[in-house]
């Protein structure tokens, strides 16, 4: 596979002032004692891109991701390491940035286009539809100035996303506009995706991840937790939130740690460990669970152990629409504790379908638990669902919900096959009523329609 | 960041590289080449920009010498008494050379706090924000000459055809000092604000210590009594005074006079072309430091500009 964006052993420090002396007066005044601290917002990231995929970087606030895309979009240096970006680079660091506000749209746009690195013929190319995309026709010819804070985003985005750069880098802007903008983004991303471009994503979001993303790396307080899955980059993710993450010994770098005294010693950190793969052997995918477990410490008494689905019961490889379905979970736990036990589900294409737990369906907790083995069993019968790809989370919670004890994030997966022509995801009970100007409209008339049963294979008959 | 073509690949597109360290001079020259388009684009922005909301626009650009030109004249002739015939000519000569070389350096200086946030979300080679910053004030001053040319029409003046061409490697030479210092200081003023304070006044007084509201044959009659004639050569280290000059003797052109008011006003400004040539040339050497010093500095400070904004 080809390398799209490579990064090598970056580390990044910033010299933290406690206040930025801005003149010489002040430089030579605070000369004698030296308030200069050093701030590690990168230590050693090595991971690389693709060409062609779209790549999550998750991390909470101050994780050091932003400073990650600023280094790769070469707006700061790095301390140390090199970048490598291969083909043309469009940055969406800030919607519009380089606008001048005095001059118009149209001007803007140029200008925009070649801040960026297009040439004007390029621009020209597409200008209609950077124009058409941002849906500011009527006010091109207007200083940018005279334009609402959304109207400067969108044509922002339109610049960048029409250029059609090699690479796009995108920094939480997606957030911008309304609805109907949002989706337009999304389908643009999901273009660039189609054409084969590659994307770096960075978000505090793991449904955008989940949504948008082939691979994802976590990131926390600048050390590299995770490269690769991106359903476990949000479980990681999760968890790096969790304020007990850190108190288990320290911080992150005791991931390192960890990792190197497990003896491998060709993988100095558990993100290169499963760096390139992103199913996750079993191995490393323990060892991490391991290494996380370690670093929460007791505090995370509560563990899943195994989780399955009951396939379908005649060895078929798919469920159908109807199937009864079974997602179990084997858990440990101290003895007579109560836990609550929650089911999540997912499309492939990310739409969150249910979340529902233990309490929900009957009122109460699972528990008081053995101290071995417990095992939990949604079952659902009569499945509602229709072709597609489906992804399963467990979650442990506490009976308050105010504490997850532990999380599968859709390591299981069921498909769906109705082997009927259908659109659509869920299985309704949908009648139809036809009626003629003469006639009274009945309901007893109207075919049962439920929607791919298989005894309405004819095509219901539609009143003109 | 580097940009470089990867040799076993020639099939893709460039390889950016941004790596700890200073950039190669070489590679960043390359990226500012690759970069020209928007250095055009840039330099336009700057002349819309500037005018964009006023009434008579790029008229605003020709006002000013026009200005310099009538009231000149008028308190340099009737109230002041200098010797010399159409002091606004003269004044003009020299100061639109002096004035782009002071205006593209205020300008290069403040380039890059100015554009603080596109400097901070994009990535485009740094030098040419304060080199745009220097082409917009390239592009005012040829306006301006035009203006001058006029002005020498008016009065029924000729520039001296025969040296005109001089005014081109003389314009070199005052760029080559403006990008120069623009780059050492737009640089510097990142990290010290006061550089662009300290600028005003240190431009003010080179001003008054170059040749343009007063004539050569002040600075140069000092040397000569000291020192012989030849001495006022010494007066031509400040490397402004023979961009001045050149200016004054191609454009306003003292040979338009009769030859006693030639010799008794311009005496030192009627040398041989080489004798310019020579003095060029040591504001060349001095043009070339200063670019190359810029250009070092620049490349140390550009590493952590967007940090530092």
């Amino acid at each position: 596979m080809t390398v799209a964006v490579q990064i090598e052993h970056v580390s990044k420090r910033f010299r933290k002032h406690s206040e930025p002396a801005k003149t010489l007066k002040e430089r030579l005044l605070t000369l004698h004692k030296s308030t200069v601290e050093d701030f590690h917002a990168l230590n050693d990231i090595d991971f690389e891109v693709y060409a062609g995929e779209t790549f999550g970087i998750l991390g909470h606030n101050g994780s050091g991701k932003s400073t990650l895309l600023k280094c790769i979009a070469g707006t700061i240096q790095p301390s140390q390491g090199v970048i490598r970006v291969r083909g043309q680079l469009s940055a969406l660091l800030e919607l519009g940035a380089g606008f001048h506000p005095d001059l118009t749209g149209r001007e803007n746009i140029f200008l925009n286009g070649s801040i960026l690195g297009f040439s004007r013929t390029k621009v020209e190319e597409i200008f209609d539809d950077i124009v058409d995309f941002s849906g500011l026709e009527e006010f091109v010819d207007t200083q940018v100035k005279h334009y609402s804070s959304g109207m400067y985003a969108r044509l922002g985005f339109a610049v960048a996303v029409n250029l059609e750069p090699d690479v796009l880098l995108i920094d939480e802007v997606l957030a911008v506009g309304d609805e109907a903008f949002q989706r337009k983004c999304i389908e643009r991303v999901r273009g660039f995706q189609h054409d084969g471009r590659t994307i770096c994503l960075v978000t505090h979001s793991p449904e955008m991840v989940r949504n948008l993303c082939d691979r994802a790396l976590v990131l926390d307080h600048g050390n590299l937790l995770h490269v690769g899955d991106v359903g476990d980059a949000v479980t990681i993710y999760r968890r790096s939130l969790d304020p007990n993450f850190h108190d288990g010994d320290g911080a992150g770098g005791s991931l390192h740690e960890g990792q190197s005294s497990s003896g491998d010693s060709e993988t100095p950190t558990p993100a290169t460990a499963t760096n390139g793969d992103p199913n996750g052997s079993a191995d490393s995918d323990e060892e991490r669970q391991r290494l996380v477990l370690d670093l929460m410490g007791d505090k995370a008494p509560v563990t899943i152990t195994r989780s399955w689905i009951d396939g379908p019961s005649d060895g078929r490889t798919a469920f159908r629409p109807g199937d009864q379905v079974v997602i179990g979970m084997s858990f440990k736990a101290p003895e007579g504790t109560m836990v609550r036990a929650r089911l999540s589900l997912h499309s492939h294409d990310g739409v969150h379908l249910v979340s529902i737990s233990s309490w929900d369906i009957r009122g109460a907790d699972v528990g008081p638990t053995s101290a071995d083995n417990n095992i939990a069993r949604f079952v659902l019968d009569d499945l509602p669902l229709l072709d597609g790809h489906y992804l399963v989370t467990l979650i442990l919670q506490s009976p308050e919900e105010t504490m997850e004890y532990d999380r599968r994030e859709q390591q299981l997966s069921f498909d769906v096959h109705s082997g009927q022509p259908v659109h659509g995801r869920v299985v309704m009970d949908i009648a139809l009523e036809t009626t003629t100007d003469s006639e009274v409209p009945t309901a007893d008339e109207a075919p049962d329609a439920a929607m791919p049963s298989p005894s309405t294979s004819g095509s219901p008959s539609i009143a003109t | 960041m580097t940009a470089v073509n990867t040799v076993n690949a020639p099939d893709l597109p460039p390889l950016l590289e941004n790596r700890a360290g200073p950039t190669r001079l070489a590679t960043r020259l390359v990226n500012i080449w690759n970069y020209r388009e928007l250095l055009g684009n840039l330099v336009r922005r700057e002349l819309k920009v500037k005018y964009k909301n006023s009434m008579f626009g790029f008229l605003w650009t020709l006002m000013n010498p026009l200005l310099y030109l009538a009231v000149f004249s008028v308190v340099f002739t009737l109230f002041l008494r200098s010797g010399a015939p159409r002091y606004g000519l003269l004044l003009l000569s020299g100061l639109l050379a002096f004035n782009l070389f002071s205006n593209g350096v205020t300008a290069a200086t403040t380039s890059i706090t100015g554009n603080g946030a596109l400097v901070q979300k994009v990535w485009f080679p740094r030098e040419i924000l304060p080199i745009a910053a220097i082409g917009g004030e390239l592009v005012t001053f040829f306006f301006q000459i035009i203006i001058l040319f006029f002005g020498l029409a008016i009065f029924g003046q000729s520039p001296e055809w025969t040296m005109l061409w001089l005014l081109i490697p003389t314009l070199a030479v005052t760029l080559l000092m403006a990008l120069g210092a623009g780059l050492l200081l737009s640089g510097l003023n990142v990290h010290y604000r006061d550089v662009q304070h300290f600028l005003d006044l240190a431009l003010l007084t080179w001003f008054w210590m170059t040749p343009v509201v007063y004539l050569f044959n002040l600075v140069g009659q000092p040397f000569i009594d000291r020192w012989g004639v030849g001495a006022e050569r010494w007066a031509m280290l400040n490397p402004m005074t023979p961009i001045v000059v050149i200016f004054q003797r191609v454009i306003y052109n003292p040979t338009n006079f009769s030859p006693e008011k030639q010799q008794e006003t311009f005496s030192l400004m009627l040398q041989p072309t080489s004798w310019y040539l020579e003095n060029l040339a040591i504001s060349a050497a001095f043009g070339f430091f200063l670019l190359f010093t810029g250009l070092k500095v620049f490349g140390q400070l550009e590493r952590n500009l967007g940090e530092v904004l």
